[in-house]
């Protein structure tokens, strides 16, 4: 089904912060942003709550943390105890020490790759997708808002177009999108 | 907005836009090369190719091509691996800590300095590989379950922390790397008007559209990723110093070993960095977003970190009289005044008095000065591994074993070999890839862009800094 969508394209990243405030004030539903850079402080106005990756990567990193062990514990200690000067080799926690800097680089290693990966999946940002700004400055100077006209029902377009025209911004354009 | 004093010095020079930020970037990967890169690129080409070369004799014959003998058993072969993971510490430092400490003047070198690690340690991880003699059986590095038993890697050894250490560090430096590569790759993506390089910039840009919470995920993972890289940066070059710390040969086995590496890890990092940095301004017309206030941060860092590296020598040779330990006095002793002793007292020169000149604001704040003293210093780090590694063990315990270590012309040609190899990495990513992270930068420009600092609109004390300056 196709559907309307009005982009208002703006010149400066904190105008369109105000403009987004004055918007969802009324009772606008912003669907989206685009900007070329991070626009601090407008996650909150336009209802993006923040990202949860942190405690994926915190998961990934105990993942880590479990494999090293169990895996030095098996490799060192089960299935062949090395006979290094006839010290103790037949519990972990007395050969342990020796293992942190490997426990440490592995539990940062799966903490970050499992994270960067999460992050890619989730962005749906990989090799061979197709962009998806709706004009091309937006990787360079310029910002543009994304209405839906379906999320917001209780305005007609002329109206969203006449509300978005006070807040400064510099293009506007409707346009259909599947 | 974040606000920002007004007596700092704008870290953004003249009247930039965010379309400024973006062309100046993108102009040198979209024009035609210049004549000067393509000779520069020549010349690392046939050094690399050479090295390539002499890496394949040595393959092919056996590590007896190099300069080594039954005592002097590790040579250039490691002064090289150290000295190359050791300059790779100055990129993911710039990134992950100063992203931790909010220092904003990362945002014009981190992306190059990130890149230049990226190289060093890919140059770096070569030289273990070579040693081995028999690269094709390098994965016996890894705990593989194989038909000898099955035999594991013994995961005691320091060497093997190293290896993790190394792959750890190199993996996810490039993650990092890569990451916030994506968006910038969207805005050359979004710019390019030759169908190849549409193509490949769509293709390198993962499809990144900027959406705001992309741009979330983007800044928690950037953060998360620095918080994780942070303790790596230490770690990678203490697990370094413990292949000779926990050693039982004199000069070698000391507890200090760790800070010490790490201190000279940065600063011999630094030091690349500046040689690489003050070229590359220039080459490309970036003076407008480093300059000498960037320049003397750095420097800054390097006399610090030279500072800590100085102290470590002058602690590690009064150690060695106080232990009261006669081999460990002697191994000093004969770094300073046996047959080695140019290589130290270069050292010494090049490490402990150079970054001192930094007190000077003056010579700090000198571009040429910096060239000279950033190469220099890294001639000097060069040595201090030279003088850990050889002076230690040239003589043995039975005066029958003493030796010395001269390098075949193989030892120089892989050396100088991956110094070509490093800068035919480092063109092709100052050709191809944004040499400054574009859209990070634009960040800052309103809080430390020198024409938005003295906007009197953006400045309740626009009055004061003009007078000041």
């Amino acid at each position: 089904m196709a559907e309307k969508v009005i982009y208002a394209m703006y010149d400066d990243d904190d105008v369109l912060k105000d403009g987004a405030k004055k918007l969802v004030a009324k009772g606008v539903k912003i669907s989206e942003v685009f900007s070329p850079f991070p626009i601090h402080g407008i996650d909150p106005i336009i209802g993006i709550k923040n990202t949860r990756l942190g405690i994926m990567a915190f998961l990934y990193g105990l993942t880590g943390l479990l494999l090293a062990t169990i895996g030095m514990r098996f490799f060192m200690v089960v299935d062949w105890p090395m006979n290094i000067g006839g010290k103790p080799n037949f519990s972990y926690l007395d050969n342990m020490l020796a293992f942190i800097p490997i426990t440490f680089e592995f539990t940062v290693l799966c903490a970050a790759h499992g994270m960067a990966i999460t992050y890619l999946l989730r962005n749906k940002t990989l090799p061979g997708m197709p962009a998806q700004n709706p004009d091309p400055r937006t990787t360079d100077d310029k910002f543009v808002i994304e209405i839906r006209l379906s999320e917001n029902d209780k305005f007609t377009s002329d109206e969203l177009e006449g509300m978005l025209k006070e807040t400064g911004l510099i293009e506007l354009d409707q346009k259909e999108i599947k | 907005m974040h606000k920002e004093a007004a007596i700092r010095e704008p870290l953004i020079l003249g009247h930039k836009t965010y379309h400024d930020i973006t062309e100046d970037v993108c102009r040198p990967i979209e024009d035609k090369a210049p004549r000067m890169w393509y000779i520069l690129f020549g010349i690392a080409l046939i050094i690399g190719l050479y090295g390539v070369g002499c890496i394949l004799y040595l393959l092919g014959t056996g590590i007896g091509v190099w300069g080594l003998n039954k005592t002097i058993g590790w040579a250039w072969d490691i002064t090289n691996f150290v000295w190359w993971v050791g300059i790779g510490h100055a990129g993911t430092l710039i990134s992950a800590v100063l992203l931790l400490f909010r220092q904003k003047w990362r945002m014009a070198i981190n992306r190059s300095a990130e890149a230049m690690t990226i190289f060093a340690v890919f140059m770096a991880g070569l030289f273990p590989l070579i040693h081995m003699g028999r690269l094709w059986v390098g994965y016996w590095t890894l705990p593989l379950p194989n038909q000898f038993g099955s035999l594991w890697v013994n995961f005691n050894s320091p060497l093997l922390w190293d290896v993790f250490a190394i792959s750890t560090y190199l993996s996810v430096s490039l993650v990092f790397w890569y990451i916030g590569l994506i968006p910038d790759f969207a805005t050359i993506r979004d710019r390019a008007k030759k169908p190849v390089a549409k193509k490949m910039y769509s293709i390198l840009s993962f499809g990144w559209s900027g959406r705001a919470k992309h741009w979330n995920r983007f800044e928690l993972v950037s953060l998360v990723l620095a918080g994780l890289a942070t303790p790596l940066v230490f770690s990678v070059h203490s697990i370094v110093s413990f292949d000779f710390a926990t050693s039982v040969i004199p000069g070698w086995h000391t507890t200090i070993f760790p800070p010490y590496f790490v201190a000279g890890a940065v600063f011999s990092g630094f030091a690349m960095v500046q040689t690489l940095m003050l070229i590359m301004r220039k080459a490309m017309g970036l003076e407008a977003y480093i300059h000498t206030k960037h320049v003397e941060y750095m420097n800054i860092v390097i006399m610090v970190t030279g500072s800590i590296v100085g102290t470590a020598y002058i602690t590690e040779l009064f150690i060695s009289w106080y232990s009261g330990v006669e081999y460990e006095s002697y191994a000093f002793i004969n770094r300073a005044t046996g047959p080695y002793w140019w290589a130290y007292w270069s050292m010494m020169t090049c490490n402990v008095i150079s970054p001192q000149l930094m007190w000077f604001r003056k010579l700090r704040r000198s571009l040429l000065f910096t060239f000279i003293i950033s190469i220099v210093v890294n001639i000097g780090m060069w040595f201090e591994r030279y003088v850990i590694i050889v002076t230690s063990i040239h003589r043995d315990y039975i005066p029958g074993a003493w030796s010395m270590h001269y390098p075949s012309h193989i030892d120089l040609g892989v050396y100088v070999g991956t110094i070509g190899l490093f800068f035919v990495f480092f063109l092709l990513f100052a050709r191809y890839f944004p040499v400054l992270a574009l859209n990070e930068v634009k960040t800052i420009l309103k809080s430390s862009g020198e024409s938005y600092k003295n906007a009197p609109d953006h400045h309740d004390h626009s009055e004061e800094s003009h007078s000041n300056h």
